[in-house]
């Protein structure tokens, strides 16, 4: 767990400087190696990681716009993941989908750009466990400002009318872009959402991962074992912008100061301790964690870029005749990736 | 004022800049106005069309929303209902799924369903387009989603000058009117923009008449028909083109809906070849709506026609694919030599 917390935010970093590269100066987002805007969740590893320890591969995820984190927990392909967010056309969306839109089957995981939107398919997700007779979970997540969704709202009902094996995971980190949340959400605990119907709530008020890992225990235990959904609200913290390249003007000083103090990694690291885990074992982990990340950029920087005409490949799977839809040629790296067979 | 007496107005503004000097000057005239949106306080809007509204007005009257589309768009259908004049913006079109039932089903189609009893006089605003590698759910234009469907008036400015007029005009007018501004047109700092929005402006206030297309640009040769982003693509091509001996007529439709059909059709006339170009998706769209309206209303004016527009693809993600989609300046010049041909 803490592995996977210290590669979710050693990634995070090494995207930043990577995206800034060619963007200076001045900012200029159509520019540099990464394509697109880029939201990064530094400070929210701990709703990814206690969560998703509890989920096999044939669990379901989906993801909001801010999805490394919960890739990196859910076990997606790092390598392919960093060549989809460079743009290339090995990447696990062959260069299609991009940061925000990242699907890996192998791992059931996906995402989508548009707030909660992932909230009905994970639904759907629930529902293909329940009628096919498996113990399989899905699991939604989404910030605190994606509760007010209609989207959201209608999956709690739609999940506690049918019992439905379905864990929404908030990720409460008090700003929806720039609005904080005392200003847009009523009431402001998002848990409390369950009540209404009549479903399970809980709230973790704190980044501790341990906490969050006891309450995921729970609620994807609950609903592996038939017994229904849970909404799971997490507070963390937004260490950066909304995206990449936000000035954040409307963010106190103090709340920035705050959420750089309140490290849920630190908070693990600091508790292991205690169970005798001493500073070389840390260490040891947080290099392979740095070697993971360093192994997966260096190789997705490497991988071609797609041809222009493959835009025309994949709108279908079955295209109708008349319309092109010849798979790209792969390279060998997309191959030995496993890329397209 | 036609754009000889533009030029001869001394102050430029970026289209972002004459928006917003539009909204305040009718803020100012009428309290029932007002502006909601999500991040439109405290940040200015995404896309910088709220700068300093904020200070100005007050929050009752410049008002952060919830994430929640359904709830604020259909509260401005209800508060136009009730008289006011509210404007609100839908952050990215790409959103509009999330709320398509107060935008189709009510904005667009109370006046006609209650036999004109009702009125629904509120704005619309939100921006469009691709070419900073945004991918499939943040890069669309949708010109013709919103203007096929009947009820609503559709504005799509191209440059300070229009933006302004134009909206002056959006807001008095008492039918519900969609203004759609492209992000790459608004003079964002981190999203330079060419250089053809930003024009002169004048401080009054001034009205452009809704279905009157402007002449960008006078040629003999062939008739290039656009709107958006894509007039400062064609006037570049143009450019190329008259290096070449061919004299190209630009036509800014600036409105969608109504449409100044007339204005193409004279063109034609005069030049004989047709191109219509469009950063929205070919099929059923902008440009199959210009080539039908001339040939049935003079077929034999037509000698050669092409028509450049989005391949009927999602927008891709990673640059070679994104570029390969949406129509460049040489792209709209290389349709203009065939028709030439």
């Amino acid at each position: 767990m803490y592995e996977d917390m210290v590669t979710a935010r050693l990634y995070e970093e090494r995207l930043q400087e990577e995206y800034m590269e060619g963007k200076r100066p001045g900012f200029d987002i159509s520019a540099g190696e990464v394509p697109g805007e880029l939201h990064l969740a530094a400070g929210q590893e701990a709703a990814a990681v206690g969560v998703c320890h509890h989920l096999r591969d044939d669990d379901t995820v989906t993801a909001p716009h801010r999805p490394h984190h919960v890739a990196i927990a859910k076990g997606v392909d790092l390598k392919r993941m960093t060549a989809e967010i460079f743009g290339r056309e090995t990447g696990l969306c062959h260069g299609k989908g991009g940061h925000m839109h990242l699907f890996d089957p192998d791992v059931n995981f996906a995402c989508s750009g548009i707030i909660a939107q992932g909230c009905p398919p994970a639904v759907g997700a629930g529902m293909a466990a329940k009628k096919r007779n498996t113990d399989s979970v899905a699991v939604a997540y989404l910030g605190e400002g994606a509760i007010d969704q209609g989207g959201f709202l209608e999956s709690l009902n739609m999940a506690s009318v049918h019992d439905l094996p379905v864990v929404f995971v908030i990720e409460d980190n008090d700003w929806a872009i720039s609005m904080p949340k005392e200003r847009v959400t009523s009431p402001q605990d998002g848990s409390a959402r369950a009540d209404g119907f009549d479903m399970h709530g809980v709230r973790v008020d704190s980044d501790d991962a341990r906490a969050v890992y006891e309450a995921g225990a729970e609620a994807v235990g609950r609903a592996r074992d038939g017994n229904g959904p849970t909404v799971l609200e997490v507070q963390v913290h937004r260490r950066m912008g909304h995206f990449m390249g936000d000035p954040e003007t409307y963010r106190p000083e103090e709340d920035q100061e705050r959420a750089a103090e309140r490290d849920s990694i630190e908070r693990l690291a600091a508790d292991m301790r205690e169970f005798g885990i001493d500073d070389e074992e840390l260490e040891e982990i947080r290099d392979r964690a740095a070697e993971r990340v360093d192994e997966a950029v260096t190789w997705a920087k490497q991988q071609p870029l797609p041809e222009p005409e493959a835009a025309h490949d994949h709108v279908f799977t079955n295209p109708p005749s008349g319309v092109t839809d010849e798979e790209p040629e792969f390279s060998d790296a997309g191959a030995a990736a496993g890329g397209d067979d | 004022m036609s754009s000889q007496e533009q030029q001869q107005t001394g102050r430029t503004a970026t289209m972002s800049d004459a928006m917003v000097e539009a909204i305040a000057s009718e803020m100012r005239a009428d309290e029932e106005v007002f502006y909601m949106g999500e991040d439109v306080a405290d940040y200015g809007g995404i896309f910088d069309s709220t700068t300093g509204l904020l200070d100005e007005f007050g929050r009752d009257r410049v008002m952060d929303v919830p994430i929640s589309e359904t709830a604020y768009l259909g509260a401005a259908v209800g508060a136009a209902q009730a008289g006011m004049r509210p404007i609100a913006e839908l952050m990215f079109v790409d959103f509009f799924g999330v709320a398509m039932d107060q935008i189709y089903n009510q904005m667009a189609k109370n006046t006609y369903m209650s036999g004109a009893s009702v009125s629904v006089p509120m704005v619309l605003t939100t921006a469009v387009g691709g070419t900073y590698n945004d991918a499939a759910q943040h890069s669309q234009t949708l010109y013709g989603t919103f203007a096929h469907l009947p009820g609503m008036k559709v504005v799509v400015p191209s440059t300070a000058y229009d933006a302004k007029g134009l909206m002056h005009n959006a807001i008095r007018d008492d039918d519900p009117v969609v203004y759609m501004f492209h992000k790459r047109l608004m003079g964002i700092g981190w999203m330079p923009a060419p250089d053809g929005p930003k024009t002169p402006v004048p401080e009054e206030e001034y009205t452009i008449p809704f279905g009157k297309a402007d002449v960008k640009r006078e040629g003999d040769d062939v008739t290039v028909v656009t709107l958006g982003l894509h007039v400062h693509r064609a006037l570049e091509a143009a450019e190329t083109l008259a290096h070449e001996g061919i004299d190209a007529e630009v036509i800014d439709l600036r409105t969608l809906k109504p449409l100044d059909r007339e204005t193409v059709l004279e063109s034609v006339r005069k030049t004989g070849s047709l191109v219509v170009v469009d950063e929205d998706y070919q099929s059923y769209g902008v440009t199959g709506e210009i080539i039908s309206s001339v040939a049935e209303s003079d077929l034999d004016a037509l000698e050669a026609v092409e028509r450049v527009a989005v391949p009927d693809v999602p927008i891709p993600y990673s640059r070679p694919m994104e570029d390969a989609v949406i129509p460049g300046a040489e792209d709209v010049a290389e349709a203009v030599r065939s028709v030439g041909e």
